[in-house]
């Protein structure tokens, strides 16, 4: 099904293209069973920057006031990208492993419960 | 059979108006809430212009029902003599 | 002889069925271009129905009777210092969400029911729509004057419809109102008259004006009830389009049976907002938003659809993901609205131990499992001075615009995510409905001018957060924003009762 229109052909101006971003793209991440954040992030980084600096400069910036933050074991995190699991490589650029404008990060530390093991 | 209901302010005018209803519709059930009563029955319920009018002293147009209701759900059927509220299942 | 009473059907078929024109010299297609795009068959406008038969003059004399009435309310309510009777100053910031969240959909509600009834080829639901038009827009004159004197008072009153136009959360309301406005008059009567006015209003015009009694806000009260006085007539005249609808052309069903989906469903979301009103933000409880919910959307929402179904016409779409998400979307919203204290034109604050207490029996499926530990993590991060609040900006919903901040709803601790691909572009949204509602109509949904994109596009100002705020928004930032505790709202409200 497509929009009902006055006249034929119709489409919207598509606002969040790419290039409207200053050469920065979009990222969103989230943190599974993790609510003291209530909702993911959304993140514009240049799609140029290793994932490294992704995880542990930006992402650092946001999810840090987590006291679990820094009890993060990467190497046993789970990851998914646009819902498939994915094995971040940490020197690679997000655009050469496939994350690019839009994308939606998910990461899982099944190893910490939150506070009161609540997901909080 | 669904409820329809109707709720109204709770003021002096609408005293009568919920007397009238009850001699009615002696199956409804009223509720008193913070400013304003709530009035629910099954299948149907009608307001009488000619018992509002018995109530209240004087003569009253079915349409004044309009300055103090607040919500009503139901099919509505409104003439002169009486404004009915009903669901067909 | 006396004079001869008109009785109300004929007095209604002479001023309104009788002021309609034949068209000798124009051709009517052209005069109602608006009236077969959608879909939609009409084959007798003379069926419309207008139980209430209101006609003109009978419309000002009630209209101007409930006004004198209100006004005499106003003015008490100024003249005798109303603001300092209200139960606790917390309670204002309700009504700073409601001036600059639906106040300003009323004046939407007043264009679109002006340009909707304009192109209705029959005269009754055209003089339907102008009254209801008039009628929604002394709902925001009133809305604004009653609420003026809070302005004198409380901070964050002061540029409503400025921010109703560019504050991240206040794009909820407004994209729902855009969406209905920009879509055909049989849509917008669909989405607004009926899934709107019907069933969705009355969870705000009825048990929250409750609510502002039981607080002590005589102006709120007043004017709410005044205007739900207009909308029982809004209500009917929504039930009565949708059978009107449903009777001229059984093609008309399936179209409609869509636009109920749609807009049950994006009513729902815009609730969110109300529910944590209900639920948090008014200090004197009257129910809780679940048992409101039971009321005015299970229990009359479900009669009404027993009622269509003999049209064909069956429950909206995801009705169990709805019924299951009243144990949750309040806590949900708070909590997304207190860790974006700062960032919001009114005040947040942890709910007190004995609000805390309220809502585990109010909830007690959900709050104490699931919402009552993120209360004791911000109590103790404020105890240690470290008010918590989320840096950075959240994901929103490419529909609804919320953030995504809604969890899956067997999955509780697992925030919901969908995802769809159109024209090489990833669209994201918090939930199947909304999912649906893109991917039927994508056209339409891929210009949504989503807040948190545009700041980061460069285009509400900036760098900083705070710029955005203050010049953007036009917020006073450190006196709107915030925590309740300490603000200056706080101050002054503490200073009129005599505490240190």
């Amino acid at each position: 099904m497509s929009l009902k229109t006055l006249k034929p052909g119709y489409s919207g101006e598509v606002k969040d293209r790419l290039e409207n971003f200053n050469g920065n793209q979009l990222v969103y991440v989230g943190w599974d069973h993790q609510l003291l954040f209530c909702a993911p992030f959304t993140l514009a980084v240049s799609p140029d920057i290793p994932f490294g600096q992704l995880r542990d400069q930006v992402m650092a910036s946001v999810f840090s006031p987590h006291p679990e933050w820094t009890q993060i074991n990467w190497d046993s995190a789970g990851w998914l990208l646009d819902g498939k699991a994915f094995v971040p490589q940490l020197d690679v650029s997000l655009q050469a492993q496939g994350i690019d404008h839009k994308s939606l990060l998910r990461f899982q530390t099944p190893e910490l419960a939150g506070f009161m093991s609540a997901a909080v | 059979m669904s409820k329809v209901y109707i709720a109204l302010q709770d003021n002096d005018q609408s005293r009568y108006i919920v007397e009238a209803i009850e001699d009615d519709n002696p199956e409804v059930t009223v509720n008193y809430m913070p400013a304003m009563i709530r009035i629910e029955c099954e299948g149907q319920l009608v307001v009488r212009r000619e018992t509002v009018e018995d109530k209240l002293g004087r003569d009253w147009d079915i349409q004044e029902l309009h300055l103090n209701l607040i919500t009503l759900g139901g099919n509505v059927d409104e003439d002169d003599d009486r404004l009915s509220l009903s669901w067909n299942a | 002889m006396a004079a001869k009473k008109l009785n109300t059907k004929d007095k209604y078929r002479l001023l309104t069925r009788d002021l309609d024109w034949e068209f000798s010299y124009e051709d009517r297609k052209q005069a109602f271009p608006f009236e077969e795009f959608e879909g939609i068959k009409i084959t007798d406008w003379s069926k419309w129905e207008d139980p209430f038969r209101l006609t003109m003059d009978t419309y000002w004399k009630y209209q101007a009777e409930k006004e004198k009435k209100l006004y005499a309310i106003f003015d008490a309510v100024a003249q005798n210092n109303g603001h300092t009777n209200i139960s606790d100053p917390r309670y204002a910031n309700a009504l700073k969400l409601f001036l600059t969240g639906v106040s300003p959909l009323e004046y939407q509600a007043h264009q679109g029911f002006a340009h909707t009834g304009r192109q209705f080829g029959g005269v009754g639901a055209r003089i339907a729509c102008q009254m209801q038009s008039i009628d929604e827009l002394r709902h925001v004159q009133t809305q604004v004057h009653a609420m003026s004197h809070y302005n004198k008072f409380f901070d964050g009153f002061q540029d409503w419809s400025h921010m109703h136009d560019r504050v991240w959360y206040l794009s909820v309301p407004k994209s729902f109102f855009d969406d209905a406005r920009s879509a055909g008059p049989f849509e917008f009567l669909v989405a607004i008259s009926f899934s709107f006015e019907y069933v969705l209003t009355n969870l705000l015009f009825v048990p929250f004006m409750s609510g502002a009694a039981y607080n002590g806000d005589m102006a709120t009260v007043t004017f709410g009830f005044s205007a739900q006085s207009d909308e029982a007539r809004h209500m009917t005249l929504g039930l009565e389009v949708i059978k009107f609808l449903l009777e001229q052309h059984e093609d008309n069903v399936p179209i409609v049976q869509e636009w109920i989906d749609k807009w049950f469903w994006r009513g729902t979301r815009l609730l969110t907002l109300v529910s944590m009103m209900m639920d948090y933000m008014l200090p004197n409880k009257v129910m809780s938003w679940k048992e409101a919910w039971e009321v005015y959307f299970e229990e009359a929402g479900g009669a009404l659809f027993k009622d269509l179904a003999r049209y064909g016409i069956r429950a909206p779409k995801y009705a169990e993901t709805i019924e299951k998400e009243k144990e949750h979307v309040s806590h949900q919203a708070w909590w997304l609205f207190y860790s974006y204290g700062d960032a919001t034109a009114f005040h947040t604050w942890i709910p007190s131990d004995e609000e805390l207490d309220w809502l585990s029996e109010k909830y007690p499926d959900t709050f104490d499992k699931y919402y009552r530990p993120r209360w004791e993590m911000a109590k103790k991060m404020e105890a240690q001075g470290k008010r918590f609040y989320t840096k950075g900006l959240p994901q929103l919903c490419n529909c609804c615009q919320i953030p995504l901040m809604f969890t899956e709803m067997d999955n509780p601790t697992q925030l919901a995510y969908r995802d769809t691909v159109y024209k090489d572009e990833r669209y994201h949204f918090c939930s199947d409905g909304c999912h649906d509602i893109f991917v039927a109509e994508p056209e339409k949904y891929v210009q949504s001018w989503l807040p948190v994109h545009q700041i980061l596009q460069g285009n509400c100002g900036g760098p900083g957060l705070e710029d955005v705020l203050r010049d953007y928004y036009r917020m006073n930032v450190g006196a709107d924003n915030l925590d309740m505790k300490g603000s200056p709202d706080e101050q002054r409200w503490n200073s009129w009762k005599g505490v240190a």
